[in-house]
């Protein structure tokens, strides 16, 4: 048991190691927050499945100091994101914003949950009618009564 | 019926999509930079420190933009085909030395031949930034009037240049 917490314990240590991010380069720790925080809502473009934030990559690093430097001259997060997306498109932003080409990023997850409960509520309302309109015909009582009343017989002769 | 359609069909359309994923290279990131001005820049000359090279001297001509760098190996099996282009004469080919050591581009020139009219110097990536480049080789074409028409990624190859590069400069040329 013990054996088994220190080992829960070590993996826990393994995902804390691992959530510290890319290298703190230089600077004060405010500006190096913002410039982490807008860097999380950029892809990094040669690393594809990591954020600008994630990332080790030259390409990450040298990003991560011209947005420095960007915010050095007073750029406003907002407006970084705005550079960033003029000259590598909307790809660069984890967060694109809405519009007619984006729309169905947007709302499909959404759509697919209506579709998907709709079907379930609608399959299930069938269901139940099928049982309640199956109700037992006069032919139905007589049998069973028949079959009721056979197993009682029985059960009394055992006795 | 339906019930035992409907699986199919949507299998099907997912089989589609995934089909047509294997052939998308998502290295292939649309430029939002075409049809639009390249980006105004001024750097030093790689050869000639004290020399210029700026967007605004090629106005008025058809110029193709190669982004290099002497550390970048793809550059190098992209090279032959630049120097056979250059050879040609058809377009004049500048070069933007990305990310690089003076020296090392210097010396990378005099190994491999130099097919650039002229190499901006862009020791810091920031021009670089300016054009959304974001892995070396990147190539654009670039019209009389300064606007981006067409962008290349990943080392240019004997098939683009027929096929892709020369047509679309022969008809920006006019």
């Amino acid at each position: 048991m013990k054996k088994l917490i220190f080992g829960l314990g070590l993996l826990c240590l393994g995902s804390v190691a691992q959530a510290t991010e890319a290298e703190f380069t230089h600077g004060d720790p405010a500006m190096h927050a913002r410039v982490m925080d807008v860097s999380a809502d950029l892809r990094c473009l040669v690393c594809q499945g990591q954020s600008l934030a994630d990332s080790n990559s030259d390409f990450a690093v040298d990003m991560r100091d011209q947005i420095r430097d960007l915010m050095e001259t007073g750029m406003s997060d907002r407006d970084v994101l705005d550079f960033m997306m003029e000259r590598y498109g909307e790809y660069v932003l984890y967060k694109p914003p809405l519009s007619t080409k984006t729309v169905l990023l947007w709302f499909g997850p959404i759509l697919l949950l209506v579709i998907g409960v709709g079907t379930l509520y609608f399959n299930i309302h069938a269901r139940k009618k099928q049982i309640s309109e199956a109700p037992l015909s006069e032919e139905d009582h007589r049998r069973a009564t028949e079959l009721l009343r056979r197993g009682d017989d029985a059960d009394s002769k055992e006795k | 019926m339906v019930r035992y359609l409907a699986p199919l069909v949507i299998f099907l359309i997912l089989a589609g999509f995934f089909y047509k994923g294997l052939f998308l290279n998502p290295q292939d990131v649309p430029s939002p930079l075409i049809d639009k001005p390249a980006p105004s820049f001024q750097l030093s000359n790689l050869h000639e420190v004290n020399q210029v090279v700026a967007r605004d001297e090629m106005l008025g001509k058809v110029w193709i933009l190669n982004v290099w760098a002497s550390w970048c190996v793809s550059c190098r099996q992209e090279h032959p085909v630049f120097m056979q282009l250059a050879r040609t004469g058809q377009v004049p080919i500048y070069g933007l030395n990305y990310k690089d050591k003076r020296e090392d581009a210097i010396q990378w020139l005099v190994d491999f031949g130099n097919p650039y009219v002229a190499s901006g110097f862009d020791s810091d990536g920031r021009v670089g930034v300016d054009f959304g480049v974001y892995g070396v080789p990147e190539t654009y074409i670039i019209d009389k009037q300064g606007i981006i028409r067409h962008k290349h990624t990943g080392p240019v190859t004997v098939d683009a240049v027929q096929n892709e590069i020369m047509p679309l400069v022969r008809k920006l040329q006019g």
